[in-house]
């Protein structure tokens, strides 16, 4: 099953929509509480840094037996230096986003912590997609 | 349906149910059809949350209360009594004279049930200091049901004691073997003001079995009892009256009496819609740093219960006023005390998969998918003309064989319009969902 959803930059009174869609059909697949927890933890932070960092992006996800593919592709500014994106704690997000309680850091390491695969292609500039596999089992 | 595997503690009175749907609208689980004309509940999504028997305006929704005759089954009839029935009566109607009414109607002792609430509330703050949080109060049987069956990844958060009744029962229990008497001789009978209190005392969670021998309807004793009152009936006095019960206990079934008395951040949220739209919520792991969390199905919490029959504003105003004349501590909290943190705890609760489309993944899926395809043709009002609530439901209803496309009303139209669909087909759909008999009628 494949599914599509626009995400806008700065709209974070939306946020969240898609990792809240891909739990409803997650729990009506009887897919592991748990991992169904990972996939929407890893989801919404994603979600959330499209809407914190990039101007507009779209997620898409993949669903079969074996699990989840999530593909999040946005166009923004890009991440100049993914080794220090990657460190716990490191933010780059401005004061007014983490006055709304978003942007503490945290964002990527905790996705590839709760994913079985985890790939960022970005380039600065222009976006960056971020790949999400989470197995079911 | 299905076949059941959970205590339900409601059930439609087919004879008198004449399928008018208003059940199926408001059933938080999508637990409801209708079906030949009659309303037919999916037995592994209730939750006993009685929103149905609240709505039904032909009362076609029985309660599954026990027979109020089997109290003299026992030597020892103990009935204890929520505060929220006192809270029933005017306040011109004083306690004392309920309490001797309850004995003239065949008990021979009653007692608080929120007695237990001031040794209960140490041990929660305790439980709560070491847990997963938030801690989600084990109160509200109808939220810890809804939790297993619509929210299965929370089942960890909900707090590991029991609720109130369940300590003061065992109690009671223990108070009669320590005065030597055969445990066939006491019968412990709980007066209830919502339903899910009786499925939680018939089929408990948390790998717990219920001392209590019989559940009470309190709708139907209010009425028993008013009438005794009205007409004066003669009291004798031999009831023994236990009423030990502090203001923190005569609140803690109304919003916020329980939450108030728990440590840190706290919130309390009641009616079934807001407490569904907070676990959402809790679920996406959009919540931080809450403490703990008082959830309760009904809107002004047990003031608003299906079985209390009064307004829920002026019940719960008339528990505040109690609550001002009662002391913050009473005599038995030590003995409570005593005791208690040997008996109060319960196992995990288990989730309850809803099993929505299929218990293997790739079918699942593939029915799904149909499903989504399938939505795409309904005109999204959810009018429940085709005995589904919703366009949604009867999408997935038809992937798994238990209802047809043309029960949607307005595809049907569209294919009479068509001309491919003859009327008499029309009719008999219409009379397959809605019985035999309904469109007979002259008018």
């Amino acid at each position: 099953m494949n599914l599509e959803y626009k995400v806008e930059g700065g709209d974070f009174t939306s946020a969240g929509l898609a990792s809240s869609q891909i739990k409803k059909i997650l729990k009506q697949l009887n897919v592991d509480p748990a991992v169904i927890k990972r996939v929407v933890i890893a989801l919404y932070e994603a979600e959330v840094n499209i809407v914190a960092h990039a101007y507009r992006g779209v997620i898409k996800a993949q669903i079969d037996g074996g699990g989840i593919n999530l593909t999040l592709e946005d166009e923004g500014p890009g991440i100049p230096d993914v080794e220090m994106a990657m460190t716990p704690g490191f933010s780059t997000a401005s004061k007014a986003v983490r006055e709304m309680g978003f942007g503490a850091g945290m964002g990527l390491p905790n996705i590839s912590e709760n994913a079985d695969d985890f790939k960022i292609d970005t380039i600065v500039g222009q976006g960056t997609t971020l790949r999400i596999g989470i197995k079911f089992r | 349906m299905s076949r059941t595997t959970y205590n339900r503690a409601l059930e439609i009175l087919d004879d008198v149910c004449i399928g008018c749907s208003h059940c199926m609208k408001v059933c938080p689980t999508e637990a409801l059809r209708v079906s030949a004309g009659k309303a037919v509940i999916h037995a592994d999504w209730c939750i006993d949350c009685g929103e149905c028997y609240r709505i039904c305006p032909n009362r076609a929704i029985r309660v599954m209360d026990d027979d109020f005759k089997q109290i003299y089954n026992y030597k020892y009839r103990v009935l204890l009594v929520p505060s929220v029935f006192f809270a029933q009566f005017e306040d011109s109607v004083p306690r004392e004279k309920i309490y001797q009414i309850i004995g003239e109607l065949g008990f021979t002792e009653v007692c608080a049930v929120e007695q237990s609430v001031d040794s209960l509330t140490d041990e929660v703050n305790e439980y709560v200091k070491n847990a997963q949080k938030p801690v989600i109060s084990s109160f509200c049987p109808a939220v810890i049901r809804l939790i297993q069956v619509r929210f299965p990844s929370l089942v960890d958060h909900i707090m590991q004691l029991l609720p109130p009744i369940e300590i003061t029962a065992q109690y009671y229990k223990n108070k009669f073997a320590k005065a030597g008497i055969p445990d066939g001789e006491l019968g412990i009978f709980y007066l209830t003001p919502c339903i899910a209190k009786i499925a939680a005392v018939k089929s408990p969670v948390g790998g717990y079995t219920s001392p209590i021998n019989g559940v009470i309807n309190m709708d139907f004793f209010f009425n028993k009892v008013y009438l005794a009152y009205k007409q004066r009936l003669p009291v004798s006095g031999n009831i023994s009256i236990n009423g030990e019960l502090s203001s923190k206990g005569i609140l803690y079934p109304t919003t916020g009496g329980e939450s108030a008395n728990v440590e840190g951040r706290t919130l309390a949220i009641d009616g079934m819609s807001n407490v569904i739209d907070f676990l959402e919520i809790l679920e996406n792991e959009e919540i931080d740093g809450v403490d703990f969390l008082e959830l309760r199905a009904c809107d002004q919490s047990c003031a608003g219960g299906i079985l209390s029959h009064r307004n829920r504003f002026l019940t719960a105003e008339s528990m505040k006023k109690y609550a001002a004349t009662a002391p913050d501590y009473h005599k038995l909290t030590l003995d409570y005390q005593r005791y208690t943190s040997a008996v109060i705890h319960m196992d995990r609760i288990e989730p309850r998969s809803m099993v929505k489309y299929d218990r293997d993944i790739d079918a699942a899926l593939q029915k799904m998918e149909r499903a989504r395809e399938l939505r795409e043709l309904f005109p999204g009002i959810d009018c429940g003309a085709c005995g589904a609530p919703s366009c949604e439901a009867l999408a997935e209803d038809i992937v798994k064989g238990q209802s047809e496309i043309n029960a949607c009303i307005f595809l049907r139209t569209l294919y009479e319009k068509r001309g491919e669909l003859p009327l008499e087909e029309a009719i008999k759909i219409m009379e397959r969902i809605w019985g035999r008999t309904r469109f007979d009628k002259r008018f």
